[in-house]
């Protein structure tokens, strides 16, 4: 009995097509994952004028950002490299001087008694500065603050902050709030 | 002679193709997985700022995005040079801004409507003042969350603290 050979699937154009779809996709797609600097935005409020808290001159660290780009920190011009280390200084006061931020004592989890700066970063800017700039100056307040939390992690748990549990994490963030305050940008003055 | 030559040469085999669909659909699966899909088609110009403090952002349905930047060469005749808002697909304006946060906000759940983030994807040179319209109109319009999306300089990236 001859019986027919079933005549094998031709598997050639498979590639084709498999080739289709990954053009497809390379196309359709992107890789690129959303990432940047997290803020968060003080609530709308109808008259701002009313009961803001008042803030003692010597915990505000007053940084401003003119139209042309140009730095001032604390009242004298600035460059951008040396705002992180001053910040820093601001926030820990090490030897609790008179013009940089005041303390308060609190309980916190995991430290115990502790003093916390009452210090708040200002950060104003004009309306022609650059986004890029601002962004800069945004970039350096944070790892200002990053850093301080990291320190604080590595002196107090052995371990960078980014690996330590949630609650430790709570309370480095309690012992370092990250305080940067923003103005409405002003349109005059250059 | 030459016959005989001819005989006893071996035929090289070509090389067989059945793998590669195997190869090809590898790929196909890794670029499925590791890619996403292309939110918008992006009307606007950004070459974002770039910084070292920076930190992903998860959840991409949790996430709505604002475009601002100067309008690309082929809408440069209508729209003029001037940065512009894109929100979704198309150009808007800063009244826009609340019906698009108040839209997003619909499509989730209520119980994930607090974590709900903005991304700004803004150009480096764009002037703050549009940037900071922009802020005052999410502050209005209650999306509190935001994101400035930079690129990365390569540096460490590593000690990214939680937003406070």
């Amino acid at each position: 009995m001859a019986r027919r050979k079933v005549p094998e699937f031709n598997a050639a154009p498979m590639a084709d097509i498999a080739f289709l779809l990954l053009i497809f996709f390379l196309v359709t797609t992107t890789m690129d994952t959303d990432k940047g600097i997290l803020r968060k935005l003080p609530p709308y409020e109808e008259d701002t004028q009313k009961d803001e808290p008042e803030i003692k001159e010597r915990n505000v660290f007053v940084v401003l950002l003119n139209k042309n780009n140009d730095l001032l920190v604390e009242g004298e011009p600035a460059r951008i490299g040396g705002l992180t280390d001053r910040v820093k200084e601001f926030i820990r006061n090490p030897n609790n001087k008179q013009n940089l931020s005041a303390k308060k004592t609190e309980e916190l989890p995991f430290f115990g008694k502790t003093k916390i700066s009452k210090g708040v970063v200002s950060l104003q800017n004009d309306r022609g500065t650059e986004y890029g700039e601002y962004i800069k100056v945004q970039n350096e307040l944070t790892k200002a603050f990053n850093e301080l939390r990291n320190e604080a992690a590595m002196n107090e748990f052995g371990k960078e902050f980014s690996e330590l549990p949630e609650d430790k994490k709570e309370a480095i963030k309690d012992l370092y709030p990250l305080s940067i305050s923003e103005a409405e940008p002003r349109s005059v003055g250059g | 002679m030459a016959q005989i030559r001819k005989k006893g040469k071996k035929e090289t085999p070509g090389v067989s193709t059945a793998s590669l669909p195997d190869i090809v659909f590898m790929l196909l699966f890794f670029f499925m997985v590791s890619t996403t899909i292309r939110e918008v088609n992006k009307k606007v110009q950004i070459s974002q700022p770039s910084a070292t403090e920076i930190k992903k952002l998860e959840k991409k349905s949790l996430v709505s995005y604002i475009y601002i930047g100067p309008p690309k060469r082929t809408f440069q005749k209508k729209y003029g040079t001037e940065p512009r808002i894109q929100l979704n697909d198309s150009f808007a304006t800063l009244s826009d801004i609340r019906e698009y946060i108040n839209s997003e906000r619909q499509k989730l759940d209520e119980a994930e409507r607090p974590m709900m983030t903005t991304s700004l994807k803004i150009d480096e040179e764009t002037k703050m003042g549009i940037v900071s319209d922009v802020k005052l109109e999410l502050r209005k319009s209650d999306a509190l969350k935001i994101n400035y999306s930079t690129r990365s300089t390569g540096g460490q990236s590593q000690n990214v603290a939680g937003l406070r």
